[in-house]
């Protein structure tokens, strides 16, 4: 186990794939030369060459669809794209091929194609560099999403993904590329589809993922002291959703939050919100709670900023919010 | 009219290109259909002659509808073509799988009953014990319903003279809405019959002057005995209703009517009433009397009955068209046994006569069954003594 | 350009073609035609449905390509794909039982005339998004250059399609790695009702290339002797290394956009003109010139496409219906434990 940051833990995959599996190469704005825009691949263009490390024109349809079309070659892409506002212009080869054409040729095609992307606000950049559309995508039949909160999940969902046969998401909070945690690097890859319990509780479920679940455990730690023991549950996958954990969770402590950066309105949230409301009404003893983003483009000022995105103070509102006078 | 566009149902033939009589080839333009999209033209597919056009230009006509007959050259090539255009629909595919049901929590923590938000909230202000209530919703959930039907059912404990009309105000409620639920929900039907008593009433007579006082027998165990050995003979009117149709009960349980002080009636059951004697019937209906209008009951008592028998002979009605109580899908009516006038062997006399009335739920039974039940009761008062 | 007309008749040139070869182009396009005109009455009767997006008149540009390409090469088409599923060589039966949404449709019935795949035949459908397909041509030959396989992927696409930015990208994103793309621009002269000269600023689409460095040609569309020599030299070149190259085919539809067009938007004086050059009218006068096929063959190539356009009918009204319970099959891989 090495303590390392969660850019250092996603380089580290990276290179761990490009070394043992030929059909593997990385493509993206800036990914070589540069070094990452976020500084993820820094070195990689050095150690393996321009042919498996490759710079693209901004031109995100087509290298992402070119990275469709290289799945199907035979190969195993890493399309970076750099954030996941930028992927809107791609939005086209996403759902209309890389999600749908193993089902349109009658199963004859598997895409394998893994797409990493930076995510999320909270860095003063603005209204078109700082959405949370995780959910979007989660919506879309055909591929996965995963969303790692740790340098260790980082590492591991990542290898997860190069394994699958079917396009998978890999969301990157940007904010987290900075912080530390251990990472095993012989630790076999993660499994998709299941979240982590990253602190046991009693009282309320905190359901969340990715930039929000320091949040989420922060508020827990100011709950504790309040004698308010909060579970944090880690999402790690959006599609698949882990719904068993979701909802064993909720049938031990009875209440839900769920922590969600997207905007509110259709939110990832809802939908985990429906499935509790769906299977496990009747442990409910209070409505499930959101704290989402404010339906409002993000907006520059700091302080504009801070109210939009959701907070530990926020969280900690909505759990008071759910124990009513218990709390 | 051949389908042109992608949602076309009709179309207008604006315009025909040829007559009948007219020799047409293979890939000729024959007529001109509007349609929502606009003028399209309209091709042919085979070569010969057109016999006869039986759609005039103007015309509107559904996709399909033969417009024209065309006599096919011999020796024009003919293509396969598939015999009768139709609306493709696959051959009735088996039932689709309904889609995964949504994962439910298989086992609760103890303790914990399975009971919705609002049926919580509603037992509280009724103070009713979720964990008494047999729950109809899903997977057995105690719903609002339950925990009215329970309350409504349920005695009042002799209230405290000021807050007796407020209980007894909510108790009118609840009566009232499952009253009102059963109106709406249930296709009642009313059958009516005058029985004969003269045979019971000389019985009882003789019968009660054989008992002592303590256990004599009134008439209403009579009509509840042969009410309930009628049952066995129509067993569809002792059913339970779940939903989607009725159940029939294993057992016979009377609910019998029984009126509160202050206002107010519930219907707690004498069990197996029809494999009772007529004395074992007598005692227990005036224990559950006296139960009843002390606030003894049990609430098995009052969920149990699988039919109601209601009797205002007392109060002087003649005929009584009850409601039905869900979930049952039938109640028996009695009424005050009277003097009438009375045909026998042509002529005119007095007998004592009594209106038997059947309300039932014609989801589960019809006019023809009724009839026979009520007949059975008439059958069986005719001979008391084997009742 | 668009009202202009075709170009004037080619100068009677001996053919540099032999008589099997030529027959075997004649019946393919023959083919072509008479599937496409089966798959229009079928789809008045009921038994196709959606879009039909026919390839009538555009034959020569399918069958004269389709020559330059080997078994390992890679392809991907439009919507108005059967010309090329068919001289590609999936069986025609396959392709309209797809039409009919059976089961034993090329693509299980899951897609439909817009969405033909046969990947044992390298073909990579059947996109309904115009210029979608282009992308993922330029991944194809990624894919090829990467694990040195000496194959070419050639991608077709319409006029139209050069108005989306994904042409420009991907033009530049091949030339700029040297990819083995193939672009086959099938200039019909509408982008469904929008004629070039309304959607293009410079018609004159060859010549879009040069901005990305990419050689290109202008080939008469309606000539299969042309468009089979322009594709061989073409595609001899992608093959080599060069990277992509660009053909500009001048074709023409000979029927509407789809099925449900009423056409409004071009004159039928121009539609007949361009009829006078019929791909299969052309190619049949200049070879009865030459005597290399006379009524004899021609009536046996009819009859035997008949025969295979029957069979494909048959062979689709014989399909069954994938069962209901399939319905959630094949949205993703499923992997062995």
């Amino acid at each position: 186990m090495i303590k390392m940051s969660y850019r250092e833990a996603v380089r580290s995959a990276l290179r761990e794939a490009l070394r043992s599996d030929p059909r593997v190469f990385l493509m993206g704005e800036d990914v070589g030369r540069y070094g990452g825009c976020f500084k993820v691949s820094h070195g990689l263009l050095e150690e393996f060459g321009p042919e498996r490390v490759r710079d693209t024109p901004l031109s995100e349809s087509t290298f992402l669809g070119a990275g469709i079309g290289a799945a199907l070659g035979g190969m195993r892409p890493i399309v970076e794209i750099m954030t996941v506002n930028f992927s809107l212009l791609a939005m086209d080869q996403i759902v209309n091929n890389a999600a749908t054409l193993r089902h349109m040729s009658g199963g004859q095609l598997s895409v394998p194609l893994v797409v990493r992307m930076a995510t999320g606000g909270g860095r003063q950049v603005a209204a078109q560099h700082s959405h949370s559309l995780e959910g979007w995508y989660a919506h879309i039949p055909g591929i996965k999403v995963v969303v790692p909160a740790t340098p260790a999940d980082a590492r591991g969902l990542l290898l997860a993904a190069l394994r699958e046969p079917d396009p998978v998401f890999v969301f990157e909070h940007s904010a987290l590329y900075g912080v530390d945690g251990e990472v095993d690097e012989a630790a076999a890859p993660e499994e998709i589809g299941r979240a982590a319990v990253r602190r046991v509780g009693d009282a309320v479920s905190l359901i969340t993922y990715g930039g929000c679940v320091g949040k989420a455990l922060q508020a827990a730690d100011q709950l504790a002291t309040e004698g308010i023991a909060a579970e944090v549950l880690d999402l790690r996958s959006l599609r698949p959703l882990d719904t068993s954990a979701i909802l064993a969770s909720v049938a031990k402590t009875h209440r839900a939050v769920i922590v969600d950066e997207g905007w509110r309105t259709c939110s990832l949230a809802a939908e985990v919100s429906a499935q509790i409301m769906e299977g496990a009404f009747y442990s409910l003893d209070a409505p499930v709670g959101r704290v989402c983003s404010a339906e409002v483009p993000m907006p520059y000022a700091r302080h504009m900023e801070d109210a939009a995105l959701p907070q530990v103070a926020g969280i900690i509102g909505a759990v008071r919010e759910t124990l009513g006078s218990h709390g | 009219m051949p389908i042109l566009t992608v949602d076309m149902q009709a179309g207008t033939l604006t315009a025909w290109r040829k007559r009948a009589g007219d020799a047409i080839k293979r890939g000729e333009i024959i007529a001109e259909v509007e349609t929502d999209k606009g003028l399209i033209d309209v091709e042919v597919f085979t070569t010969g002659v057109i016999e006869s056009i039986l759609v005039q230009a103007g015309e509107t006509v559904p996709t399909g509808t033969v417009l024209a007959i065309i006599r096919e050259e011999a020796g024009a090539p003919v293509s396969v073509t598939p015999s009768t255009p139709v609306q493709p629909v696959p051959v009735t595919p088996p039932t689709a799988r309904p889609a995964p049901a949504p994962p439910r929590l298989v086992a609760e923590v103890t303790g914990r009953v399975r009971i919705s938000p609002l049926a919580k909230k509603v037992a509280a202000e009724l103070g009713v014990d979720p964990a008494s209530v047999r729950g109809t919703g899903p997977g057995g959930a105690v719903t609002r319903e339950d925990i009215e039907r329970a309350a409504a059912t349920r005695p009042q404990a002799p209230a405290r003279p000021a807050e007796a009309p407020d209980r007894q105000a909510r108790m009118r409620q609840l009566i009232g809405a499952a009253m009102a639920r059963s109106k709406r929900e249930i296709p009642h039907y009313y059958l009516g019959t005058t029985i004969d008593m003269s045979q019971a009433m000389t019985w009882l007579t003789e019968e009660n002057l054989k008992r002592p006082v303590p256990e004599r027998l009134l008439a209403g165990v009579l009509l509840i005995k042969a009410t309930a050995l009628a049952l066995r003979e129509v067993p569809e009117l002792n059913a339970v209703w779940r939903g989607t149709e009725a159940a029939p009960s294993p057992a016979i349980h009377i609910g019998v009517a029984i009126s509160l002080r202050g206002g107010g009636l519930v219907a707690p059951a004498l069990h197996d009433a029809d494999r009772r004697s007529l004395g074992d019937l007598m005692t227990g209906l005036r224990d559950l009397v006296r139960r009843a209008r002390s606030g003894g009951l049990r609430s098995s008592e009052l969920s149990d009955p699988t039919i109601t028998v209601t009797s205002l002979g007392e109060q002087g009605v003649e005929t009584v068209f009850g409601i039905i109580y869900p979930p049952q899908v039938a109640i028996v009516g009695f009424g005050k046994v009277v003097e009438r006038p009375w045909v026998v062997e042509g002529r005119i006399e007095a007998r004592p006569v009594l209106a038997a009335t059947l309300s039932a739920d014609h989801r589960v039974s019809d006019g023809h069954r009724g009839g026979l039940f009520l007949a059975a009761v008439d059958r069986l008062l005719q001979e008391p003594e084997r009742l | 350009m668009a009202g202009a007309g075709p170009a004037a008749p080619l100068p009677p040139v001996p053919l540099p073609v032999n008589r099997e070869h030529a027959l075997e182009l004649l019946h393919q396009m023959v083919l072509i035609r008479r599937f496409e005109e089966k798959s229009a009455e079928l789809y008045t009767l009921g038994k196709i449905r959606g879009f039909l997006h026919l390839y009538i008149g555009e034959e020569a540009v399918a069958v004269g390509s389709m020559q330059a390409l080997s078994a390992d090469d890679s392809i991907v088409a439009t919507y108005r794909e059967h010309g090329q599923a068919l001289a590609r060589g999936i069986p025609a039966g396959s392709l309209m039982a797809e039409m009919y949404g059976k089961a034993n449709g090329c693509s299980r019935g899951r897609g439909g005339s817009m969405h033909f795949f046969d990947v044992a035949r390298r073909f990579y459908g059947g996109h309904a998004i115009v210029g979608g397909g282009l992308p993922v041509a330029v991944g194809l030959a990624l894919a090829d250059r990467m694990q040195g396989r000496p194959n070419v992927t050639a991608c077709f696409f319409g006029d139209g399609a050069v108005a989306e930015g994904e042409f420009h990208e991907s033009l530049n994103l091949a030339a700029l790695w040297r990819l083995p793309v193939l672009f086959l621009c099938e200039n019909n002269l509408y982008a469904m009702g929008t004629a070039l000269e309304r959607h293009q600023a410079q018609p004159d689409l060859r010549l879009k290339a040069q901005g990305y460095a990419v050689p290109s040609e202008a080939v008469d569309g309606m000539d299969v002797l042309a468009v089979e020599d322009a594709t061989r030299r073409a595609a001899a070149a992608v093959r080599r290394g060069d990277g992509p190259f660009l053909l500009e085919l001048r074709t023409y539809r000979f029927r509407a956009h789809s099925m449900a067009d009423p056409e409004l938007y071009r004159a039928k004086e121009e539609i007949e003109r361009w009829k006078s050059r019929d791909p299969i009218g052309l190619f049949t006068a200049r070879l009865r010139s030459q005597q290399l096929v006379d009524d004899t063959d021609l009536g046996a190539i009819e009859a035997r496409v008949a025969t295979q356009v029957d069979e494909a009918v048959r062979f689709a009204e014989g399909g069954g219906w994938e069962p209901i319970e399939d319905l959630t099959r094949d949205v993703y891989t499923p992997v062995q434990p």
